[in-house]
């Protein structure tokens, strides 16, 4: 396993795309900082910001590394290795590399200018939404064989994950305001992992008129530190699900 | 060694392969043949687990190889396109096919050298022709000294200096006992290497015979003739 992780890696390594998303990322997160006074302002401008850009980057890179990489898998799935081994090597490579820029480029100036617990929620939530949306690319790209048709799927789940998705849910707050609301509003913020984040984060941040509507249900409903632990949990299923989909997915294709 | 039993396979409406059944030994060097999409890669891929059939097993020395892999360690495999990942030098991929097979027995580099390869090893994968890539392929497929060698259309592309050294090879090999199979369209130059025959249409296995029991059938001695009566006759 370690053999393919080291390869794909050293094959991302070449590849300048992800150089180039380390330094996109601190650009951004040392713009971000210089331009708030309050680090603090500064770390919820990056959050905003990380969790529409991160799972677009994860996804998008991710699923059209899949595709070229097809000559690859298909090179190594004649070769004596099992085919679970082989898939979970690929995403531990993708995940891994995608991860460290991200820790580079985001993780650096929030430890200058934000070394508190509130910078590590940041960190740990832009993790997690790096491994989820990998996950999520691999379950969309071994799903399609045509590559312009998984790229499209790619755009439009990350495109429902941080746009649509919390329309409908808008939608159906208001349609449904007579109701008490709180329970299934949770329940439809665990379905999104970008919401959990958010979530995530703004309970650490403890700023109950920026926490919205399912902030201050979870805030509710939890407490500060059961909702945390609960939501982290979610997370973790949520970047756990996809990848098993996927290699049960996978251990059936043809190739 | 190989048996496969009742495999089918579809793809959509397309049955690649049709309840095929066929027992491979050591020491048999099959050619497998027939007109194009009759199966053939279909069942090689199979065999290979590449494509996972329908319904029916194969088994590789007595053990089923759905959900197994080590038995891949035993076969050598020269597709009929090679593709490889297209920023590796050939040197790299080279390296990299040893570091995951780590194989301890020792290493068969003569086709390696036979076609200097090892004076283009820094040449990019994009860059190769298709002749090139073949014979990267044809040496990948000898390089661990496998038991079993698959090869799908060898000399497809090959020069014809370079198909030569790649038979002489595939001779020298069948001499040591191994288990071949060859597909081919070149009927011509199957003639004095292969011992059994295994033709194939539209997914279904019509017959495997001995070489000689294609002689004496169809009372021709050379392959293609034997093959163009048969087809004929159809």
């Amino acid at each position: 396993m370690r053999t393919i992780i080291k390869y794909v890696m050293l094959d991302l390594l070449r590849n300048k795309i992800v150089l180039a998303y380390t330094i996109v990322l601190l650009i951004i997160s040392f713009g971000v900082f210089n331009m708030d006074v309050n680090p603090t302002k500064g770390v919820l401008s990056l959050m905003n910001l990380v969790l529409i850009f991160i799972p677009l980057v994860s996804i998008i890179f991710s699923t059209i590394y899949i595709y070229n990489s097809s000559e690859f898998i298909e090179l190594l799935v004649a070769q004596p290795l099992k085919r679970k081994t082989l898939w979970l090597s690929i995403y531990s490579g993708l995940a891994l590399s995608l991860s460290i820029a991200y820790l580079v480029g985001a993780g650096l100036p929030v430890l200058l200018y934000e070394p508190s617990v509130t910078g590590l929620m940041l960190l740990v939530s832009g993790l997690f939404q790096t491994i989820i949306f990998t996950g999520i690319a691999l379950l969309a790209s071994v799903k399609t064989r045509d590559k312009a048709k998984g790229i499209g799927i790619s755009v439009l789940l990350w495109f429902f994950f941080t746009l649509i998705y919390d329309a409908v849910v808008m939608l159906l707050l208001f349609q449904f305001s007579d109701y008490p609301l709180e329970k299934p509003m949770i329940a439809l913020t665990m379905l999104n992992p970008v919401d959990l984040s958010r979530v995530l984060m703004l309970l650490k941040l403890d700023i109950s008129a920026l926490m919205g509507y399912t902030g201050a249900v979870f805030h509710e409903f939890f407490g500060s530190s059961m909702g945390m632990l609960l939501s982290a949990l979610v997370l973790l299923v949520w970047a756990m699900v996809p990848v098993w989909f996927s290699v049960k997915q996978f251990q059936k294709k043809d190739l | 060694m190989i048996i496969a039993s009742n495999v089918t396979k579809r793809f959509g409406k397309l049955r690649a392969l049709d309840d095929v059944s066929v027992t491979c030994n050591k020491g048999q060097t099959i050619a497998l043949i027939g007109p194009n999409g009759s199966g053939k890669t279909t069942l090689i891929k199979t065999i290979l687990g590449m494509v996972v059939p329908d319904s029916g097993f194969i088994t590789f020395d007595q053990h089923n190889i759905l959900h197994n892999w080590g038995y891949r360690e035993r076969i050598g495999y020269m597709p009929q396109i090679g593709r490889y990942p297209d920023n590796m030098t050939i040197a790299q991929v080279i390296a990299m096919m040893k570091d995951i097979r780590k194989s301890s027995t020792h290493l068969d580099e003569d086709l390696i050298k036979a076609f200097k390869l090892d004076e283009i090893s820094n040449k990019k994968m994009r860059t190769l022709s298709g002749g090139t890539r073949q014979k990267v392929s044809a040496s990948l497929a000898f390089l661990f000294n496998p038991d079993v060698l698959i090869l799908d259309e060898p000399t497809a592309g090959l020069d014809p200096l370079a198909s030569e050294i790649l038979k002489q090879k595939i001779m020298d090999e069948k001499e040591k006992g191994k288990l071949i199979l060859i597909t081919s369209h070149i009927l011509s130059e199957l003639d004095d290497l292969v011992s059994e025959i295994v033709y194939m249409q539209e997914g279904k296995l019509q017959f495997h015979k001995t070489m000689n029991q294609l002689r004496e059938d169809t009372g021709q001695l050379k392959l293609a003739n034997a093959i163009a009566q048969i087809m004929k006759q159809k």
